[in-house]
């Protein structure tokens, strides 16, 4: 039997179940088999921060949803076409997010009495009538896997917990994905347990025939390759590209990588990435405590490497003392901070950009640094690049605000050429600077870029002492002379507004709007969608997305001022737009919103489509 | 750790520009006497030399030494030491703290780089008093110190700071006084020679906030009988006429001190510092009371243990000597590893 076969543009599915359901990795899967055919991707995993909450509760949903299309898109998608559920409370925790008429495949095999009432089901939705506007398709999903499964060599559990295969088998199926890759990723995974490369994929290979055979699934899609830049891709993931970008800017820059970190949430997979890349020279030390872990990254710093910290929120505030140690040692220093959303522990698994005071102004005396921000997860790449350049060439610590939805979502990445990376290398001080050529200076600076030499340990001429302590102007000495601090103060402040950035670039197909759109960080592909949307409708709106937070680029306050309406949506509550208000006297309007989430681009649109229309 | 060349070095040549402004009178000058009359002899030259600090008097200490040196923040000393030790295994990295930056704030940091066996050389400079500070309880000072803070005696208990190196089971452990230069230098040289965390405390006079703390033990009268000098390989005897010694009573937890003359000389403790039992350096640690009698100095511990310097530079020089090719097609390789596609 031969099922129609429908084209579509675009699809968002989301994969819900239980934390130990392998729902990430099932999404994951998916995602690789989608890159292969050339769709173009957005992906936003979503999980509790338990690592295994009570099963079949609420809190314990963990989904990732999925955003392919025939064209280039910006976001993992508003709205999911397709759920899977695999309970009950993977079906209630993500309804509300469906449109009506989407398709909803449920596991009833978890559609129990018992699991029903966990979240608060008197009746099941499934027999209720209250699931009616939906494509709703019940799928004995662990039943069938455990009978597909009855020949193999694996225990029950073993065959019950295939079953996300199965349903990645019966979707693979519904959307015409190309499966050769999850069969080689479950030859890896399993190396070691044969019978367990075979079980899966016997369950996989279970889902996609029961897809073409059964009745209740009459259409199979298609969604075409997306017309997409030459060149070699693969899918990312923002964490994972920072780190790439770290071991890329050791390499160009022919220095030593020096990790210290201490394990938190959403940060962490970072340490685990780059402790994999020791031959590019890369060492990694997981530290007793955020603190220490600053400390020795500036040690190595100072010693020569680039060192790098990398954490959320709760450790950059632990950090602060360091980082303005560092600021007056005047030494490289990467700080990466993950945000998630606070304050305190807060929602450790949940986005937000709240913060961006902290990064600019959070530190003990005036100790201003340069702050960078990735709009994108293949972008945290080059943030990583620009983040160590800026620290190099300018001997300060850059703080990179990364987030937890960059950090965790993917998305295609057309790979570099290596060589076309930007070069940093460094000059090390090897002379002594004073005039009597005898004498080394410490602290006598760069006449463009006010950055004072690098002498490192081991070079013979230049012992020095430096300290927190203020010190003289050239000399580094202890001073406490009050002219000379004004003018250390001046000249710090001056050493970060002359890091040359690129000016910001504004998006305005036909040069008629009105209406400025001004972002920072991971709100560029929503706002970025949002924006597509209303010229498609013919409301003319203007993009520009800051990458540099300090120093800001010089053109902005001019492109600002060409615009008679400036818009500024953050996930915190208006701390760019307060810096835009204080620094441009620009009456700029601040759309914040502050769940945990991304701001879905339907949303951004009627309220840029409000502004639009009464500007 | 640095192999010494041949340099001729001289006590003058570790001497900075800068003004010492210490107390006249602190401990602290006859600790940096020392220290920089002993650098010679280690024939490491001067720019691989590198001295870091926290805050607190002691940790003026860099500024007065002609190498390579860091004044840092309070307490954070060990672990931005342990960070340019890992990435600088050329160079000979020492640590110079006092007792609150080292065990009050920045504990954490010390019992790390201890269990971790960085290779520093840490140099606590004990007054059981805060100073810089003018004059608080520290961390090491008595039960019931009356200071400014404690106007009716202090109610914590103190660290013992070599129980505590112990208990974070440091591979070398030294106790030595400001006084006593020649011994203060034979300490150094044990430490120096030590591949790992060399963990050295101080006896140090503060005569503003705390002065005569440590009189016992440098009075000519009082000294020979309160304090045990220990030896590696021989008998722990101690007083005028070595009429005390230290024994180990059967069923007792640890070691105690007894009248040499009612010890059958077999019964007597022979000191070994390379016990790898931490058990013995502590029961050692334990002697001593607040009243300073029976005080071993000395180095009490003195092990083998790789550092954690050389285990995390073998394995990235291990990973290193697999990888073939420029770091730049080394760089392509993983930026295209996994599942990749390409469009023409």
């Amino acid at each position: 039997m031969s099922k129609q076969v429908q084209q579509l543009d675009r699809v968002v599915i989301r994969f819900a179940g239980d934390s130990g359901d392998g729902m990430q990795l099932t999404g994951d899967r998916f995602t690789s088999e989608t890159a292969q055919l050339g769709n173009d991707i957005s992906t936003l995993p979503n999980f509790p921060a338990e690592i295994r909450a009570p099963a079949g509760t609420l809190p314990g949903v963990s989904s990732f949803q999925v955003h392919f299309a025939d064209y280039d898109i910006l976001t993992p998608g508003d709205a999911p076409n397709v759920l899977v559920a695999m309970n009950p409370a993977a079906l209630k925790a993500n309804l509300a997010d469906l449109p009506r008429g989407a398709d909803i495949i449920v596991n009833t095999d978890e559609f129990t009495k018992r699991n029903l009432a966990k979240v608060g089901y008197q009746a099941s939705p499934l027999d209720d009538g209250s699931l009616d506007g939906y494509a709703l398709h019940p799928v004995a999903l662990t039943s069938m896997t455990v009978r597909a499964l009855a020949e193999h060599d694996v225990s029950k559990k073993d065959a019950e917990r295939a079953k996300n295969m199965f349903a990645l088998g019966l979707l693979s199926w519904m959307y015409s994905r190309p499966y050769a890759s999850t069969i080689r990723f479950l030859e890896r995974k399993f190396a070691a347990r044969p019978e367990l490369v075979a079980a899966n994929t016997a369950a996989f290979k279970a889902g996609w025939n029961f897809g073409e055979t059964t009745e209740d699934f009459g259409v199979r899609y298609e969604v075409k390759p997306a017309k997409m830049n030459p060149g070699t891709y693969r899918n990312i993931t923002g964490n994972a590209a920072l780190s790439l970008g770290l071991v890329a800017a050791g390499v160009r820059s022919g220095l030593p990588v020096f990790l210290g970190a201490y394990p938190i949430t959403p940060a962490s997979d970072i340490l685990h990435e780059l402790s994999k890349h020791k031959r590019f020279g890369v060492t990694t030390m997981q530290a007793e405590d955020e603190i220490a872990a600053i400390g020795a990254a500036l040690g190595a710093s100072y010693g020569g490497a680039l060192g790098v910290t990398t954490t959320s929120g709760p450790g950059v505030a632990l950090k602060g003392e360091t980082i303005s140690l560092a600021v007056a040692l005047e030494l490289p220093l990467v700080i990466v901070d993950v945000q998630r959303a606070g304050p305190s522990t807060g929602m450790p698994t949940k986005t937000e950009q709240a913060d961006l005071n902290m990064a600019l102004y959070g530190r003990h005396g005036e100790a201003p640094i340069a702050v960078i921000a990735p709009r994108s997860p293949s972008d945290c790449f080059f943030a990583a690049l620009e983040a160590a350049r800026i620290a190099l060439t300018h001997r300060t610590p850059v703080i990179l605000l990364s987030d937890n939805y960059v950090a965790n979502g993917s998305e295609p990445w057309l790979l570099p050429d290596v060589d076309s990376l930007p070069d940093l290398r460094v000059e090390f001080a090897t002379e002594p600077n004073g005039e009597d050529g005898k004498t080394f200076l410490p602290y006598l600076r760069d006449p463009e870029t006010l950055a004072r030499p690098w002498a490192i340990p081991g070079t013979a001429g230049l012992e020095h002492r430096i300290g927190g302590l203020e010190k003289a102007d050239k000399t580094g000495d202890i001073s406490y002379d009050p002219a000379n601090h004004d003018f250390m103060v001046r000249t710090r402040a001056a050493r970060i507004e002359a890091i040359r950035v690129p000016d910001v670039e504004v998006e305005d197909p036909d040069s008629d709007a009105r209406v400025l759109v001004l972002g920072w960080g991971s709100t560029y592909g929503p706002i970025g969608a949002a924006c597509r949307a209303l010229r498609q409708r013919g409301l003319p709106v203007a993009q520009a997305h800051l990458r540099h937070l300090a120093p800001l680029p010089a053109n902005l306050g001019e492109v600002l001022g060409r615009y008679e309406r400036v818009v500024i949506p953050e996930m915190n509550l208006g701390q760019l737009a307060h810096v835009i208000r204080a620094r441009y006297l620009v009456d700029a309007i601040a759309y914040n919103q502050v769940r945990g989430l991304p701001f879905t681009s339907t949303e951004l649109e009627s309220m840029l489509e409000e502004v639009v229309k009464n500007a | 750790m640095p192999e010494p060349v041949a340099v001729k070095l001289t006590t003058k040549d570790f001497k900075s520009d800068q003004e010492v402004r210490w107390c006249p009178g602190c401990g602290d000058y006859a600790i940096l006497a020392a220290v920089q009359s002993f650098m010679p002899e280690l024939q490491i030259p001067r720019e691989r030399t590198v001295f870091v600090s926290g805050i607190g008097c002691s940790s003026r200490f860099p500024y007065y030494m002609n190498t390579y040196g860091m004044h840092s923040i309070h307490g954070r000393a060990p672990a931005i030491a342990t960070g340019l030790s890992v990435s600088r295994p050329d160079l000979s990295v020492w640590v110079v703290t006092g007792d609150g930056d080292a065990l009050s704030i920045g504990g954490n940091h010390l019992i790390h780089a201890l269990r971790r066996n960085v290779n520093l050389k840490i140099l606590l400079f004990n007054n059981r008093i805060y100073g810089l500070t003018k004059g608080q309880y520290s961390p090491t000072s008595e039960v019931g110190k009356v200071t400014k803070s404690t106007p009716v005696g202090s109610a914590d208990s103190p660290f013992n700071p070599l129980s505590l190196a112990l208990g974070a089971e440091a591979t070398f452990v030294a106790r030595t006084i400001d006084s006593d230069r020649k011994h203060l230098q034979s300490v150094l040289r044990a430490a120096a020679e030590h591949e790992g965390s060399a963990f050295v405390e101080i006896y140090q006079n503060c005569n503003i906030f705390n002065d005569g703390a440590f009189d016992e033990l440098k009075d000519p009268g009082t000294r020979d009988d309160y304090l045990i000098r220990l030896e590696h390989g021989q008998p722990i005897t101690f007083g005028k006429d070595g009429q005390f010694c230290v024994v180990h009573p059967p069923g007792a937890f640890g070691l105690e001190v007894r009248e040499t003359a009612a010890v059958p000389a077999d019964e007597i403790v022979v000191h070994d510092a390379t016990v790898d039992e931490p058990a013995y350096a502590f029961a050692l640690s334990r002697l001593p009371g607040f009243d300073l009698r029976n005080t071993p100095i000395g180095i009490f511990r003195d092990v083998r243990r790789p550092s954690y310097d050389s285990i995390v530079q073998t394995q990235v020089a291990s990973a290193r000597e697999k990888a073939t090719g420029t770091p730049e097609e080394q760089l392509a390789g993983l930026l295209s590893s996994g599942d990749t596609w390409t469009i023409l």
